[in-house]
């Protein structure tokens, strides 16, 4: 099986005829016309044939043809879409869960992910499920997607065909922060997934310090920030944690320890403590932009790069 | 306007009445278009602005200029503006209410101060819209489709966005009943419906989806506001509500909606070919039904704009089948636009280029249409920026060039003047050609898999988003230069009463511009809106009596 998924072959062969049909449409009639508007221009063609209005055949050929060519295309548009909706009985359950705005995975045997770890080759159902707005799960490389509506059991299935990892991201406006809205699907060997399964939660720090890790590159924060010690317009988030800094408030040099206060101030007042060296206005507030639980989980990710 | 000096009596409509004032309470139908045509025009700058913020932001990943909330207000208010105040009304209110009446041989429409009322309401509608900037906590930031829940539970002006949606659709619900009386009681003797011209039929088509449609939608946002203020809960799950009711409701006003937007362009082109081609438009009557067709059938295809949010396999699949459907009257107007070209006498002259662009650029627009609505693909490309590239073809390649074909056809009828050619071709061409380079590379990005309405995007997606940015910026150019072109215009030398040599009756039975009441004298109908056949004589004798 070619593509990602088991759905990819079904649905480009719909792409190909579709869109090959329409070439082929759109450049007959653009040389038409652009063939009759140079041959009948008025400098050639003086005068008008007036006598012609209309032609019943013509009108008959070009009302069936593209009927006809209409309805091979929702055949195959047909064709591509019924397996989606039709999940084989040894599916695994996977619930996947969406909030503004991230998504949680949680699996048969209670076991949660941020993201979709799945076994190559296996058919894997998902139960889409909403807490607050609508959001809707895409997988472009698998070519599925389907809205996460609260208060209703959607859901959708797919066997993916190829190791990897694959983004899968909300499609469905939900505001604020929608176009974060994004994770991976992972696709892993048949043993190692049920290995996965086995190992107990990783305990929630994990997913938290990697929820951090998330929050940080979505913002923009890991343009000046590095986190392998590596300065680059800022100082790096390694080893910090803990430590004192030599910062000026309103031109006064006071020390300060790094720690979740102090964290806090940063992100959203930044301007307030510069630490000495660097130029206050550099950095932009994020208030409005990074929730309390966003600046948490920066703070969990802080902390794990301690040595 | 200063006066154009003719001989006895001619007094055109703009000598009738002097000062603002007589603007404000006028009931002439062209001087309620020319207020149209400020008002949009202001509106469709500043959406068309907002359209350029937007495309700037994406330039590259991350943040360039906005920050996320305002992008989200940002395309709302661009959607909602170019939607209910430029797309919608455009054309009806604006070429509709010009050369409506003088095309069907009328004084004016049959219910004025009505059309008045309706411009108020507009201009209402538009004020309101615009307000939400100014208080609370910012305009609305749902999208122009006002989705439930999240439009209940945001703490934006929603309320306010979806009242004015609400009082545009009564603007528009009074243009289309004021128009169908027109064409049934007003038709100079002589003109049987089938002796009408194609634009007005048009118009005839949409306004009976104006009316049978649009209150659907204004009880769809009142449900809005009903749950937002008083917490009945419709299509809140939380409150014991269905979001999926709301889409439902929404696009079945939504998706007739697309045929306002786009069958008065129709009839627009079929008006503009025949006049450059000299000959008679091809296949009259199957443009005729193929317009009623559309009308009819477009009520029952809404479901295509839901085919990921559940709805049950059968319903996707019937949906769909008559998505198709709708596409072959369409399809079938194509061919038959190009068939006029065939052995015709063409000069091609701005208006002319417009059209032709409108027919590559429509057509683009519904061959994309096909591929949101079969199945398999729809469910890969919905929501993704091959969507907006889609409906920019349609509404913005198709309405939009045959709005500003119509300015241009139109210019010297309303304004007695000509504008210089040579430059509204070179203009013409800027647009054509930004306007590809901002839309194409949508298509690309939404095949890619870049979903609408982000803010910020993966790496991969950059190049065709920075083409597009590029683009957006030609396009600006070409805009820019077409505005100008037109504004000098205004004090360009004087046009005949039919610099086209057109033979229908708003060319030939009026002056330059028209006077209060257009005709003289009732016109007659001697001849079919569309027979060239001596023309040049035809347009002789008329212009002597
Ligand atoms: C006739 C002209 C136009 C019409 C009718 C139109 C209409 C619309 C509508 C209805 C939307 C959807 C808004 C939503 O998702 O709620 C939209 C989105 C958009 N428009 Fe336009 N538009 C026009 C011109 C322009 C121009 C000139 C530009 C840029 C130069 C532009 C750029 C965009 C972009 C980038 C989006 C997508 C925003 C997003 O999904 O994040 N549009 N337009
Ligand atoms: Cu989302
Ligand atoms: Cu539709």
């Amino acid at each position: 099986m070619s593509g990602a998924s088991n759905f990819v072959e079904g649905v480009d062969l719909a792409f190909y005829v579709i869109l090959g049909i329409s070439s082929f449409f759109l450049v007959g009639i653009t040389a038409v016309m652009i063939y009759f508007v140079i041959r009948y221009r008025k400098s050639k063609n003086p005068k008008a044939d007036t006598s012609i209005t209309g032609s019943n055949k013509l009108e008959l050929i070009w009302t069936i043809i593209p009927t006809i060519l209409v309805l091979v295309m929702f055949y195959y548009g047909w064709a591509g879409f019924a397996p989606m909706r039709d999940v084989p009985d040894d599916a695994i359950n996977v619930k996947a869960i969406a909030r503004m705005w991230s998504w949680t995975f949680e699996y048969e045997n209670g076991k949660k992910s941020d993201k979709l770890i799945v076994p190559k080759g296996k058919p894997v159902k998902l139960d889409l499920i909403s807490v607050d707005v609508n959001h809707a799960l895409y997988v472009p490389a698998f070519r599925i997607k389907e809205d996460v509506i609260p208060g209703r059991n959607n859901y959708m299935w797919f066997t993916a065909n190829q190791f990897g990892s694959y983004d899968l991201m909300c499609a469905e406006y939900c505001g604020l922060r929608h176009a974060y809205m994004l994770t991976t699907v992972e696709v892993v060997g048949d043993d190692e997934w049920v290995e996965w399964m086995k190992t107990p939660e990783g305990e929630s720090d994990l997913d938290k310090v990697a929820e951090g890790f998330n929050v940080i590159k979505m913002n923009g924060c890991v343009a000046c920030h590095s986190s392998d010690g590596t300065k680059l317009v800022a100082n790096s988030f390694k080893d910090i944690w803990g430590t004192e800094r030599k910062v000026l408030v309103n031109g006064e040099e006071q020390t300060v320890i790094i720690d979740s206060e102090y964290i806090h101030e940063s992100i959203y007042d930044p301007n307030v403590k510069v630490v000495v060296g660097y130029n206050p206005g550099l950095m932009p507030s994020y208030k409005g932009m990074l929730s309390e639980s966003d600046v948490n989980l920066i703070i969990e990710y802080i902390k794990s790069l301690q040595q | 306007m200063t006066a154009i000096p003719q001989s006895g009596a001619y007094v055109n409509f703009y000598q009738e009445k002097r000062g603002f004032l007589s603007w404000l309470v006028t009931e002439d139908h062209k001087r309620i278009a020319l207020l149209y045509f400020w008002a949009i025009s202001v509106f469709f700058v500043v959406a068309f602005i907002l359209g350029l913020i937007m495309r700037l932001e994406l330039i590259a990943p991350g943040r360039t200029l906005l920050d996320p909330q305002t992008y989200n207000e940002v395309f709302t208010l661009h959607g909602v503006i170019m939607i209910f105040l430029f797309i919608i009304p455009g054309i009806p209110a604006i070429f509709g209410n010009f050369s409506l009446p003088m095309l069907i041989g009328a004084p004016d429409v049959a219910f004025p101060k009505l059309n008045l009322i309706s411009w108020y309401l507009y201009v209402l509608g538009g004020i309101l819209a615009l307000s939400t900037l100014l208080y609370g906590e910012g305009p609305a930031d749902t999208g122009w489709t006002f989705y439930a829940p999240y439009s209940v539970k945001t703490g934006t002006n929603v309320t306010v966005a979806v009242l004015a949606a609400f009082v545009l659709g009564f603007s528009s619900i009074l243009t289309g009943v004021n128009f169908i009386v027109t064409m049934h009681q007003m038709r100079a003797p002589g003109m049987s419906w089938m002796k009408m011209p194609l634009f007005p039929w048009a118009l005839y088509a949409t306004a009976w989806i104006q009316v049978l449609a649009t209150p659907v939608v204004g009880i769809t946002l009142l449900m809005i506001v009903a749950e937002r203020t008083l917490g009945i809960g419709l299509f809140d799950p939380a409150l014991g509500g269905d979001p999926v009711l709301y889409q439902h409701l929404f696009w079945i006003y939504s998706h007739p909606a697309v045929y306002i937007m786009v069958l008065p362009a129709m009839g627009l082109v079929s008006e503009l070919l025949p006049v450059f081609v000299k000959k008679s438009i091809f296949g009259y009557k199957v443009i005729v039904y193929s317009s009623l067709a559309i009308a009819f059938i477009g009520y029952f295809v809404w479901g295509h704009h839901m085919f990921t949010s559940g709805m049950s396999g059968p319903a996707r699949i019937i949906f769909s089948v008559l998505t198709f459907l709708v596409a072959i009257p369409s399809a079938i107007k194509v061919f038959n636009w190009v068939s006029t070209l065939y052995k015709g006498s063409i000069e091609i002259r701005t208006p002319l280029l417009y059209a032709l662009a409108f027919i590559f650029l429509f057509t683009i627009g519904g061959l994309t249409g096909l591929v949101v609505g079969a199945l398999a693909t729809d469910i890969h490309v919905h929501d993704t920026y091959f969507v907006v590239g889609h409906f920019h073809y349609v509404m913005f390649g198709g309405t939009g060039f045959a709005f500003f074909g119509a300015i241009h056809f139109y210019f010297p009828k309303i304004w007695g003047r000509m504008y210089n050619q040579k430059m509204a071709n070179v203009a013409f061409s800027i647009l054509f050609v930004g306007f590809n380079l901002v839309y194409f590379p949508m298509l690309v990005l939404g095949m890619m898999g870049m979903p609408r309405r982000y803010y910020d995007y993966l790496p991969e997606f950059t190049l065709p988003n920075q083409i597009s940015t590029v683009g957006s910026w030609i396009l600006a150019i070409g805009l820019i230069l077409m505005i100008t072109n037109l504004i000098r215009g205004r004090k360009g030398p004087k046009a005949s009463s039919n610099p086209w040599g057109s033979v229908t009756l708003d060319w030939t039975h009026t002056q330059s511009p028209p006077t209060l009441y257009n005709f003289e004298k009732t016109p007659e109908i001697e001849r079919g809106p569309y027979d060239y056949t001596d023309y040049e004589a035809y347009i002789k004798k008329n212009l002597q009596s």
